[in-house]
């Protein structure tokens, strides 16, 4: 308050411009970000023939008139509801086996007592600065000799074992205080007991933060994706987006229709980030913080 | 002996916890690791056995001959794709700089901050797939969206601008490709980062500095510079990381990796070595020079690097 009274006229102009200047910047920023999201909302609203513009300079903002057939005709020209679910099936349970096996490891690497348990843990660490392509390039072939290739199985089982996972949780649960555990084990309670009733539920938000990566992460998976599968059928949602545009080889692509993909494909993920978006903050925090 | 029996209980319970993520980790990553080193020596196409070739994929990759009097590279194509790479990381210095500005500017506690952050982080959250799309639509020469400012500023202007091949000429193709990575990048999780990093700076500081009649350039140089230098550093680790291992979706969905190859990365090239042209070994062997060029830079970071934030704060 003092502080407040104290400042000088001269002093509250100076913070005001400040403001302003900040202000101005950062809107300046924010059209920039938003410009293209609206051209490619306003371009899913326009008919093949009208986004070819004769000239130009010419360009629409507006739609006129209004064409929301794309928002239609995209479930029908590709299989893009079979997309949908393809990577709905295929993240849900990657997430779901990640997160699970990852939390039984890293509870065993955090808190249990077995031999070779600190060389079997450094394996995992050492083989976190691997680049991908070194070990998709083996997986890949394996694939093919299990037979695996173009199935759910291939999109699913290699995704879900990553060092990064048991890792992550190992290093939030060696924070959880022992003295809950020891007290469940006087109380009688099986080292699964322990597991699931007092480190997991202690454990949420390092849980959730696993789960909203790893779900992000399989959500936007490109190039494995695209290595094992061949049929349409198989094919996730960004498989599915690229093979909009391989319809048209050697023409103008349909622009509107393409963009009325990508808007669907894109909206489930903002709305989930505006109702989560404390969450994500928190989760990006604690990973870059420890990973 | 209860003791013994409840440790031997442990280590077995200790073994089953960790069975399932360690068989997929031993089948999907520890066998594949060394998989691959073994494949960086031989020739193979996936589908007919594999026949060993020493250290032959590594002399094509990065050996030299003599060709009418020049020296020439046994694969240009590979270090034209290197050269691809690193031109494309250029970007990663200012990508970095633009979030730290931009995290000091929404660092200022004013009102609107949620909604600002919203937009920023847009293209973090939107498919990536999508986002190669729409700026392929933008960089459209015909009928895209920056062509189309160019040429209604020349008339505004009153000079006749032409529209820019944004992508489908050499010249142009990278640098349509770092401008659309900057714009992907600088509100997504390293200006988040560099938020809580500045949130982490005690204010005392600050005003300390004040009393003493440091301006706010001054401030930034001795006290937020050095007390956020871990992350800055956390952050081009990485970014750089990331960098070599970069490029993948944009030269598929935008350029095919052209034109010319001029946008064809390390990871586009194994890729093709891998499923287009059949050479699982030799991608193999650009795989690990990957890796190689990941371990020296990290070793040499966490040397120097390391050392300079240490520097500050120890």
């Amino acid at each position: 308050m003092e502080k407040k009274l104290k400042m000088s006229v001269t002093e509250k102009i100076k913070k005001l411009f400040d403001r302003t200047f900040i202000y101005a910047i950062l809107t300046i920023g924010a059209i920039t970000m938003v410009v293209p999201f609206l051209w490619m909302l306003s371009t899913s609203l326009k008919s093949y023939s009208s986004v070819f513009i004769f000239n130009i300079s010419d360009i629409k903002w507006i739609p006129n008139p209004f064409y929301f057939k794309n928002y239609i005709d995209v479930w029908k020209v590709v299989p893009f509801a079979r997309f949908y679910i393809n990577s709905l099936f295929v993240t849900s349970c990657v997430t779901l086996g990640q997160v699970f096996t990852s939390a039984l490891a890293a509870y065993a690497f955090a808190r249990l007592r077995f031999p070779g348990r600190d060389k079997i843990f450094f394996a995992y660490l050492a083989t976190m600065m691997i680049p991908g392509s070194v070990t998709m390039i083996p997986v890949f072939a394996l694939m093919r000799v299990f037979g695996w290739i173009d199935s759910y199985k291939a999109l699913i089982i290699p995704a879900i074992f990553t060092a990064y996972g048991t890792f992550l949780l190992r290093q939030f649960f060696i924070t959880i205080p022992r003295d809950l555990e020891y007290a469940a084990k006087i109380d009688g309670c099986s080292l699964w007991g322990i597991f699931w009733n007092v480190v997991l539920p202690l454990s949420k938000t390092a849980l959730a933060t696993l789960t909203i990566f790893v779900a992000l992460g399989n959500w936007v998976s490109f190039m494995w994706p695209l290595l094992v599968t061949n049929s349409i059928e198989k094919r996730t949602l960004p498989i599915g987006l690229a093979y909009f545009q391989e319809l048209y080889q050697h023409a103008q692509p349909n622009w509107g229709l393409l963009m009325a993909g990508s808007v669907i494909a894109t909206i489930p993920l903002i709305v989930l980030f505006i109702f989560n978006q404390r969450f994500f903050v928190e989760g990006i925090k604690l990973t870059g913080m420890k990973g | 002996m209860s003791k013994i029996k409840s440790i031997n209980q442990e280590a077995i319970a200790g073994y089953l916890f960790i069975l399932p993520n360690f068989l997929g980790f031993l089948v999907f990553t520890l066998i594949p690791v060394i998989f691959s080193l073994i494949l960086s020596f031989v020739k193979w196409d996936i589908l007919t056995p594999p026949e060993f070739i020493g250290i032959s994929n590594f002399i094509r990759l990065l050996g030299f001959h003599k060709e009418a009097g020049a020296i020439i590279p046994n694969d240009p194509l590979f270090w034209k794709c290197l050269g691809n790479t690193i031109y494309l990381m250029m970007i990663i210095p200012i990508e970095i700089m633009a979030a730290l500005v931009l995290a000091i500017l929404m660092n200022q506690r004013i009102k609107g901050i949620t909604l600002f952050r919203t937009f920023y982080f847009l293209p973090t959250i939107t498919n990536g797939v999508a986002i190669c799309l729409l700026w392929a639509w933008i960089y459209n020469y015909d009928f895209g969206l920056l062509n189309s400012l160019i040429i209604k500023l020349g008339d505004f202007l009153g000079i006749p601008l032409k529209g820019i091949p944004w992508l489908t000429s050499v010249k142009w193709a990278k640098p349509s490709l770092m401008l659309m990575g900057l714009w992907t990048m600088i509100g997504g999780y390293n200006m988040i980062l560099f938020m809580a990093a500045l949130q982490n700076v005690p204010r005392e500081l600050y005003e300390a500095a004040s009393i003493d009649g440091a301006n706010a350039f001054q401030k930034f140089w001795s006290i937020t510079w050095p007390m956020i230098s871990p992350t800055t550093f956390f952050i081009s680790v990485m970014a750089v990381i990331g960098g070599f291992q970069g490029g993948f979706m944009q030269a598929y969905i935008m350029t095919g990796g052209g034109p010319e190859r001029s946008t064809t990365t390390l990871e586009y090239l194994i890729y093709n070595h891998l499923y287009s042209w059949q050479h699982a070994g030799y991608a193999a062997s650009i795989a690990w020079f990957v890796f190689l060029l990941i371990f020296i830079i990290t070793v040499f970071n966490w040397k120097f690097g390391g050392k300079l934030v240490q520097q500050y704060h120890y």
